[in-house]
């Protein structure tokens, strides 16, 4: 059934047909709605889940981490400076290999104040050990959070479901809710690998020392690096997963097919420009504007940011004559970290493509159709005349 | 390029339902036929009595571009002493249509190139039952009367879904009033 609402409504939809059982958040700014639907539809009896109402951030996380221990399915969400307090719980929840869905509701980080949107707060815990989902719109909104339990639940690795607030959170547009029974069609009951209860006291993630040493039944125990070797592994193993997952999705809603890149007229596309999140639809205008002037160009959004889906970005990009990474975030005092990935990812690449990086978009400052088109143009017809230092984009003084 | 997309922006005051009444038009248009349809506020400074407006864009097509209109086909204003206030018909597309909640006729507003539309829907509003300053389920019938966008038999069931349990009937009576009631002008 479609339904025109908000994107923090279509995510709050996936995560009641998801069935989750338990919930714990802090509302912040643009997520508040999202935590606010989740409320009424436990309140209302729509959803058989304990919503917990928590203090800070971090201690949602904390709740999760608790609850996700146990073997409940788990969810929060947060934005910005919310998510930076949880920092710490994030590395944790990764490290104990906790299956949470979070949806990450993008805005900039303080100070200076700001509510409005860009990429940097999710950016900026990339290497939390989280995977990292963007989406573009609703209906990628929704069906990504089913994705997101199946996914987490499966590679036993906690997963960030991002979307721009605002620009989608606040936004309202059509989307397709599925239908429970579908869904039950997709998403298995959890079942933990292990699950906290009282008949079986235990301690989890305690102090554990460099080397590896005989647990208590006498085998061999991994020390800290293999742990960490291990997370690093099934994070990239989680690529191939994250294409299972869609397949599947689409074999039973119809919807898919472009797990990691989503291409809009690439097929001969010299030049392809690249982005997160809804940005890249916003592109697929520009992409038009200059198609009418004759420039070979396209664009893809990249869907799955962590882990970095190095092989699917090589094949994507090499061989064309120029790379156009638009960011909403930066690595101060370098460049896009985006624009880095994709770097690193065509180093290897026999044919390697010019590649410009834009910033833009930051803080809410308003992504004009023409600047799009003018910074687009710019690469596609004069490369040479633009450097590897990011250009700004919007900047008015 | 969406290149027949109809860009609708409405200024109401904040707590005065103007989103509500987008809302409903969007799901009207999208039952209608028009299968992009984007309904985006304005954040920032929005409190109860000021101006604040939002965004409708309606198409046969997806809509990929989510920024707020700049050049308005039409604009809806659900209080017309916003019109002193607020630079309403900012880059309004020449031949554009604006739609005022108000007492006044037509020909009392000036604007260059466009043509003008009113209602008086604070009063139609009482009359058709509703509480003093209820405003935007009236407002719709003069936007469809004016605009001829979408059929009255398509807005009547979404305005009575949307104010379900909070009179959906005289919510859809005020509409229906206002319809019969709208002064369209020429263009000035």
């Amino acid at each position: 059934m479609h339904i025109i609402e908000s994107g923090n409504v279509a995510a709050a939809s996936g995560v009641k047909l998801a069935k989750v059982q338990v919930v714990a958040a802090y509302p912040i700014t643009p997520q508040t709605p999202l935590t606010e639907k989740l409320s009424e539809f436990v309140d209302g009896g729509e959803m058989d889940a304990q919503y917990i109402p928590v203090e800070s951030e971090h201690s949602a996380m904390a709740v999760c981490i608790a609850a996700s221990s146990t073997g409940s399915r788990t969810f929060t969400a947060t934005s910005a400076n919310g998510l930076l307090y949880m920092n710490e719980q994030l590395h944790w929840a990764a490290g104990a290999r906790l299956p949470i869905v979070m949806c990450v509701v993008n805005r900039g980080i303080g100070a200076p104040w700001t509510v409005w949107n860009d990429h940097q707060d999710a950016i900026s815990q990339r290497d939390t050990g989280w995977i990292q989902i963007y989406c573009c719109d609703h209906q990628q909104i929704i069906d990504t959070v089913l994705h997101a339990f199946y996914l987490a639940e499966t590679v036993n690795v906690p997963v960030m479901v991002c979307y721009d607030g605002y620009i989608l959170s606040h936004t309202y547009m059509p989307f397709d809710i599925p239908e429970q029974k579908d869904v039950d069609r997709f998403l298995p009951p959890f079942t933990p690998a292990y699950a906290l209860c009282p008949e079986k006291p235990a301690n989890l993630n305690t102090v554990t020392l460099p080397d590896i040493r005989p647990d208590i039944r006498g085998d061999m125990a991994p020390g800290y690096m293999e742990i960490r070797h291990n997370l690093h592994m099934d994070m990239r193993a989680a690529i191939d997963v994250v294409a299972d997952i869609d397949q599947k999705f689409k074999d039973i809603f119809g919807r898919g097919g472009h797990p990691f890149i989503e291409p809009y007229r690439c097929e001969d596309a010299d030049f392809v420009a690249i982005c997160l999140g809804s940005l890249s639809y916003h592109l697929r205008d520009v992409v038009d504007i200059l198609r009418e002037e004759g420039i070979p160009v396209g664009v893809m959004g990249l869907r799955l940011y962590r882990p970095f889906p190095n092989q699917a970005v090589r094949d994507a990009l090499s061989g064309r004559k120029g790379v156009v990474v638009f960011e909403k975030a930066l690595s101060y005092g370098n460049q896009g970290a985006l624009y880095a990935d994709i770097k690193s990812a065509l180093y290897t690449a026999d044919n390697r493509p010019t590649i410009h990086n834009y910033i833009l978009g930051l803080g809410g400052r308003e992504i004009k159709t023409h600047h799009l088109e003018k910074a687009l143009r710019a690469s596609c017809t004069k490369p040479d005349t633009i450097g590897d230092t990011p250009e700004w984009i919007g900047l008015k003084m | 390029m969406n290149q027949k997309m109809i860009e609708i922006r409405w200024h109401g005051r904040g707590g005065q339902g103007a989103i509500t009444a987008a809302k409903i038009v969007a799901n009207a248009a999208f039952a209608s036929g028009y299968s992009g349809v984007v309904m985006a506020p304005t954040f920032g400074t929005e409190r109860r009595g000021a101006p604040v407006l939002t965004s409708l864009k309606i198409s046969k097509n997806k809509i990929y571009d989510l920024s707020p209109i700049t050049e308005p086909d039409m604009v809806v204003v659900l209080d017309h002493l916003i019109v002193e206030e607020v630079n309403v018909t900012a880059g309004m597309k020449p031949g554009g249509l604006i739609v005022i909640n108000s007492p006044k006729r037509p020909e009392n507003f000036k604007f260059k190139g466009i043509r003008v539309a009113t209602a008086d829907v604070t009063t139609i509003a009482v009359s058709a039952g509703l509480p003093p300053g209820v405003v935007n389920t009236g407002i719709i019938g003069a936007f469809a009367m004016a605009s001829r966008l979408i059929d009255m038999d398509m807005l009547i069931p979404v305005i009575e879904a949307e104010f379900k349990g909070k009179k959906p009937r005289r919510n859809a009576k005020a509409a229906q009033i206002t319809f019969d009631n709208t002064i369209l002008g020429g263009q000035s």
